[in-house]
């Protein structure tokens, strides 16, 4: 049986990763379970310097979900660089590092200094963060934006990029065709979509930034739609995300036409979920008779 | 480090100790582990609630291989759990984050001071002082602040030292907060361990830096993981912190205990 699955020339053993944002740098789950076992590991979002992000309460449960405005707080890459890496090196597992700034600069800042680390086998820009005011989403809301600062970064990137595009958007095919069309080894999504929770006793936004970005189980119908959309109007792979939380939600991601699949907020349901997702997918290839896991990506009829 | 995991507990026995206040006692293997001050993640059945409930440990007791936990119904979780019966399953994480330190009250006249349902992981600081520190270990008072007469654990304190009631509507004990009853009763300490709302813990801090008094505050905050990856609880930190490089500090894992002048609330 085979699961390898090839995102931009990076071979990963099976398709399953960590959602940015959700797994820190790998360290708190490893605990938990065994990171030789994952596809790859993608970082919590770094940026040039340290960022100390949003005031509390930065995270609310809702229906079926969770939103979160943690506002990007990230040690700075030096510490990612000089901590994580040297930490997930450790590991056989693919490390792809998740990137945020607030300029064009700042980007450029910390994809040339991750450029001279060898270890890191991917680049996956986060121009979808909904929780930063400056910056990071007002690249990814305009195509024309996105494919500006895809090409810019494609320029000064010595790894592949995969460019994480948000759902806050009217059309996402049109945001995929514009990464791709500036050099985007690859799209991710879907980042979070834009929520709101209210405490109707105290009258006040239960989150301190007001909105926050929603994930978990109740939005993997939006995510796996418009996976499916954008891995039939591009060429370059694409990894899907969005409530995966079960081997189940990760086969219909690959059928839907991903390539790998992240897992973010039920890594906080179940710490033992990503290696259950891998096992998972093992087992109904055996059940279904798939020989290779490639022959799923994009089968559905 | 302890073995940090998620597994289903049983639940031991449950009964409402005052009105809306669980006392729950669960059979695990995770009560080998447990120090006071310590907090497990409770997960609901209910799919619709997906999160861990950080609940503060109560009682840990090795023997029995249970841990007991205290809590009031404050949501959809919560009144879930009220309703396990006996017998029933429970899948908790933990356990989680840093205790209080208790070595910092050895030979020392220690006050505990809790509000509300920030009581219960007091009471297995009291016990553990009580227990490892021997005769010659600290003098324990502890100060206790109610809403009202719907009192809860005081009996449990009383077995470790003086306890000292507060209520807001005054209906028992001194009327007002736990600071209140400390002036009122001219409690003098070395070391305050304390746990319950923000604006005790901000008044206790402030109290602390003027009395010269070592204080160490357990927090709590919305939480996501428990286990320190997803950044959702921080508190503001006087320093840099280690891990963030900010100044920030997680309240899931370098907490939720801190020392009050650390942290800036």
């Amino acid at each position: 049986m085979n699961t390898q699955v090839t995102i931009a020339g990076v071979t990963l053993k099976n398709p399953v990763m960590t959602a940015s944002g959700t797994f820190g740098s790998g360290m708190e789950y490893s605990r938990f379970v065994d990171l030789n076992r994952l596809g790859a590991v993608v970082t919590k979002g770094v940026a040039n310097v340290p960022w100390p992000g949003n005031p509390t309460p930065r995270v609310a449960e809702v229906y079926g979900g969770m939103l979160n405005a943690i506002g990007l707080q990230n040690p700075g890459v030096d510490v990612m660089l000089e901590r994580d890496i040297p930490f997930l090196k450790q590991f056989d597992t693919n490390i792809i590092v998740n990137v945020c700034g607030k300029t064009v600069e700042e980007y450029v800042e910390v994809v040339e200094k991750l450029g001279d680390e060898s270890a890191v086998a991917m680049l996956e820009i986060n121009v979808s963060c909904p929780n930063v005011k400056e910056g990071a989403i007002a690249f990814g809301q305009k195509a024309d934006a996105l494919y500006h600062i895809t090409a810019e970064l494609k320029k000064h990137a010595r790894q592949p990029l995969m460019m994480k595009l948000s759902p806050n958007v009217t059309d996402i095919v049109e945001m995929a065709k514009a990464a791709e069309a500036a050099g985007a080894d690859a799209l991710s999504l879907i980042n979070t979509l834009t929520g709101m929770k209210i405490d109707i006793y105290k009258r006040k936004f239960v989150l301190a930034n007001k909105t926050g970005g929603m994930s978990g189980p109740a939005i993997k119908p939006v995510a796996l739609r418009m996976v499916y959309q954008t891995a039939r109007a591009v060429k370059i792979p694409v990894v899907g995300m969005g409530g995966i939380g079960s081997a189940e939600d990760a086969v219909e991601f690959l059928l839907a036409g991903a390539t790998a699949v992240s897992i973010g907020a039920m890594n906080f349901v179940n710490p033992y979920v990503t290696e259950e997702v891998v096992k998972g997918i093992e087992d109904y290839m055996a059940q279904c008779g798939v020989e290779d896991i490639n022959e799923l990506i994009g089968a559905v009829e | 480090m302890e073995k940090r995991r998620k597994e289903n507990g049983r639940v031991l026995s449950q009964k409402e100790i005052a009105p809306q206040i669980f006392d729950m006692w669960i059979g695990t293997g995770l009560a080998a582990q447990a120090r006071p001050g310590q907090f497990i993640g409770v997960y609901p059945r209910d799919k619709s609630t997906l999160l861990p409930r950080p609940i503060s440990i109560c009682q840990a007791d090795r023997e029995r291989q249970a841990l007991r936990i205290v809590y009031r119904v404050a949501g959809r979780g919560t009144e879930e759990f009220s309703h396990y019966k006996e017998g029933d399953e429970i899948a908790i994480l933990g356990t989680l984050g840093n205790g209080f330190p208790l070595e910092a009250a050895e030979g020392k006249r220690v006050l505990l001071m809790g509000g509300g349902i920030g009581i219960p992981p007091l009471l297995a600081v009291a016990e553990a002082l009580s227990g490892t520190l021997g005769e010659a270990g600290a003098d324990i008072r502890t100060v206790l602040g109610y809403r009202d007469s719907g009192l809860f654990l005081k009996e449990d304190f009383r077995r470790y030292g003086a306890v000292y009631v507060a209520a807001e509507d005054g209906s028992v004990g001194i009327r007002g907060n736990v600071m209140d009853a400390v002036a009122a009763e001219n409690l003098a300490a070395d070391v305050i361990y304390a746990c319950g709302p923000m604006p005790m813990l901000r008044a206790i801090k402030g109290y602390a830096a003027q009395q010269g008094i070592d204080a160490y505050i357990s927090l709590e905050e919305h939480m996501a993981c428990g286990v320190g990856a997803c950044l959702g609880c921080v508190v503001k930190t006087k320093e840099i912190n280690r891990h963030s490089h900010v100044n920030n500090a997680r309240i899931c894992t370098e907490g939720p205990v801190f020392e009050a002048k650390e942290v800036e609330i």
